[in-house]
């Protein structure tokens, strides 16, 4: 009797603990599984229902074709540049003592200014190097034209470039000084008991070890420049020069209430990008924690 | 390490940290020379701009309706968050990656993507309300990676299982253990989770813009098109606030004696942003 009541119990205290979960899987089906279903949905389907391509018949326009160029470009060049100059930040931090008031304070400044960004990081710029900014007027009144043809390039794709750098940098630093920490000073060692230099200690210790979990963090860099929105927004005013700009530009006019799975249509393949990015960094940083521990 | 390497790298390290600090420093030195400057090229420095941030229509609204967003969004946040966390921990540990990679997936799903999918469920919403306070609805969304690491961090740290059985032995329900037993363990989880909250709402523009509502940094970019200054003088002053609340953080996490001292949480934002929670898990222990 007992052993037949038994399972039955169980099944109920199952019961009962699912409903523990149910508000937030409730929640986040509304606002996160929902609005993605409604993405893909609306991208892949038309409104009969069934399955189509259909509205992504518009992503090879030559402009669409240069909103998606635009926006590769200055993701890889602001993920390898920011990349690179992090490292170097990263670098001289690390190298620093661990627990000294400098690698505390660049650390804490790294958290905030990776997620600098938008209309005050756009505003800085412009009250920075615009044609009315401090160090603009400050070049231009020792001899350095900063727009030498008359081309303000700070609101077109280099000026956006120069502004993901302040979020870029910081980020590769935050993700990329573990790696770095993971470097120990007894290899340096003995590479020099071996007879090994510098040059030999980057070239065959050090950069081979660093290097996938460097490409990791780049890959992320890239899909942080790639998602980023607000930034372009505030900077430039024609439209639809960057992905994200084209989507602005679908959901606020007219034309994107008259095609609403164009929208959706891009916005999807935005998604599919930055998963792919994403799923390789994972891979990569997984390679780097074998020997980071 | 010889003398002459150590040479090396310090004229490296202090090169890197001029340059690199000038990069960062001139841009937010430069906003605030520009909102303290004067109507023509040789007028004294004024501070009118800062003034005029009361008197610009508009502006006041969207800063309390931010700062209200704020408060809604951590509120709701550690109400649904905090005790799925807890129950899952305790009552369901094979859901557990599914929850987490849940609140890990709009760090791969980025915000104006997702705003396409979301604003048809906020144009049905406005069917029942106009306030802007509906958008903290989103918000949560977005600040779901940052706040579950930070509680994640939190819970890990104490011993749950534990201390809810010691209080369900006692007599204890499900919400005095929420209440009176998990929460007061882990102060600075929660304090950490939440200010992370504040912090991105107040710096949100993708949502707000795109779905027709007025907040903060909206505010300040429609003001930006009339006045400058003052728009650049509001933009100064969250940015002040912003770096208020991350020293507010840093004296909340310095180890204390005592329980506090068992609860290790740090601000990292570059934790949340990896997707593997294994390999950041370790990194973060270290």
């Amino acid at each position: 009797m007992s052993a037949a009541a038994r399972p039955l119990e169980g099944g109920r205290r199952l019961s009962l603990s699912w409903i523990g979960a149910v508000p937030f899987f409730l929640y986040v089906g509304v606002f996160l599984l929902l609005p993605t279903a409604i993405i893909v949905g609306g991208s892949l389907l038309t409104p009969g229902g069934t399955l189509s391509l259909a509205n992504f018949d518009g992503i090879d326009k030559p402009y669409m074709f240069k909103a998606f160029a635009s926006s590769i470009a200055i993701s890889s060049v602001s993920a390898v540049v920011g990349a690179f100059v992090g490292a170097l930040l990263a670098y001289a931090v690390v190298t620093g003592k661990p627990d000294g008031i400098l690698r505390r304070s660049v650390m804490s400044a790294a958290g905030v200014l990776a997620q600098f960004g938008g209309v005050t990081l756009t505003f800085a710029f412009i009250a920075t190097i615009g044609t009315v900014g401090f160090v603009y007027v400050f070049l231009q009144q020792h001899g350095i034209d900063i727009y030498p043809n008359g081309h303000v390039w700070l609101y077109d794709l280099p000026g956006l470039t120069l502004i993901y750098m302040y979020f870029q940098i910081p980020l590769m630093v935050l993700v990329f000084a573990p790696a770095l920490d993971g470097i120990r000073p007894q290899w340096r060692e003995a590479t020099d008991s071996l007879g090994g230099g510098t040059w030999h200690y980057w070239r065959y210790i050090a950069g081979p070890l660093l290097f996938p979990s460097f490409l990791g963090c780049t890959l992320l860099l890239f899909a942080n420049a790639f998602s980023a929105y607000a930034t372009a927004s505030a900077l430039l005013t024609q439209g639809g020069v960057i992905l994200p700009l084209q989507i602005q530009a679908l959901l606020t006019s007219e034309t994107g209430s008259s095609q609403p799975g164009y929208a959706k249509a891009l916005a999807l393949a935005m998604i599919v990008i930055v998963l792919v990015v994403m799923a390789l960094y994972t891979l990569l940083q997984r390679r780097t924690a074998h020997w980071l521990r | 390490m010889n003398r002459s390497r150590r040479i090396k790298l310090q004229v490296f390290r202090i090169t890197v940290f001029v340059v690199l600090g000038a990069f960062f420093l001139v841009p937010v030195g430069a906003m605030f020379e520009f909102s303290t400057r004067g109507n023509s090229i040789n007028a004294p420095r004024t501070l009118e701009a800062w003034t005029q941030i009361a008197t610009t229509p508009g502006l006041g609204d969207a800063i309390v309706a931010s700062l209200e967003l704020a408060a809604i969004t951590s509120i709701l946040m550690l109400v649904l968050v905090l005790p799925t966390m807890v129950w899952v921990r305790l009552r369901l540990p094979r859901i557990s990656r599914i929850v987490e990679f849940i609140c890990l997936m709009p760090l791969t799903v980025p915000a104006i993507a997702l705003v396409v999918g979301v604003k048809p469920i906020f144009i049905w919403i406005s069917n029942f309300t106009d306030s802007i306070l509906v958008l903290s609805l989103g918000y949560v969304i977005l600040v779901l990676p940052y706040s579950y690491r930070a509680l994640d961090a939190g819970l890990s740290a104490i011993d749950l299982k534990t201390l809810s059985e010691a209080a369900r032995s006692l007599g204890a329900g499900w919400g005095t253990v929420m209440w009176r037993v998990v929460v007061p363990n882990m102060p600075s989880a929660i304090l950490n989770a939440c200010l992370l909250s504040v912090a991105l709402v107040l710096g949100e523009y993708t949502f707000a813009n795109l779905m027709n509502y007025e907040n903060l940094q909206v505010a300040i970019a429609y003001v930006g098109l009339t006045s400058a200054g003052t728009s650049i003088a509001v933009a100064v002053a969250s940015l002040i606030f912003a770096f208020a609340l991350l020293l507010i953080l840093s004296f909340v996490r310095r180890p204390r004696t005592g329980v506090a001292a068992a609860d290790p949480v740090e601000l990292d934002l570059s934790k949340p942003l990896a997707l593997s929670g294994a390999v950041y898990g370790r990194v973060g222990n270290r």
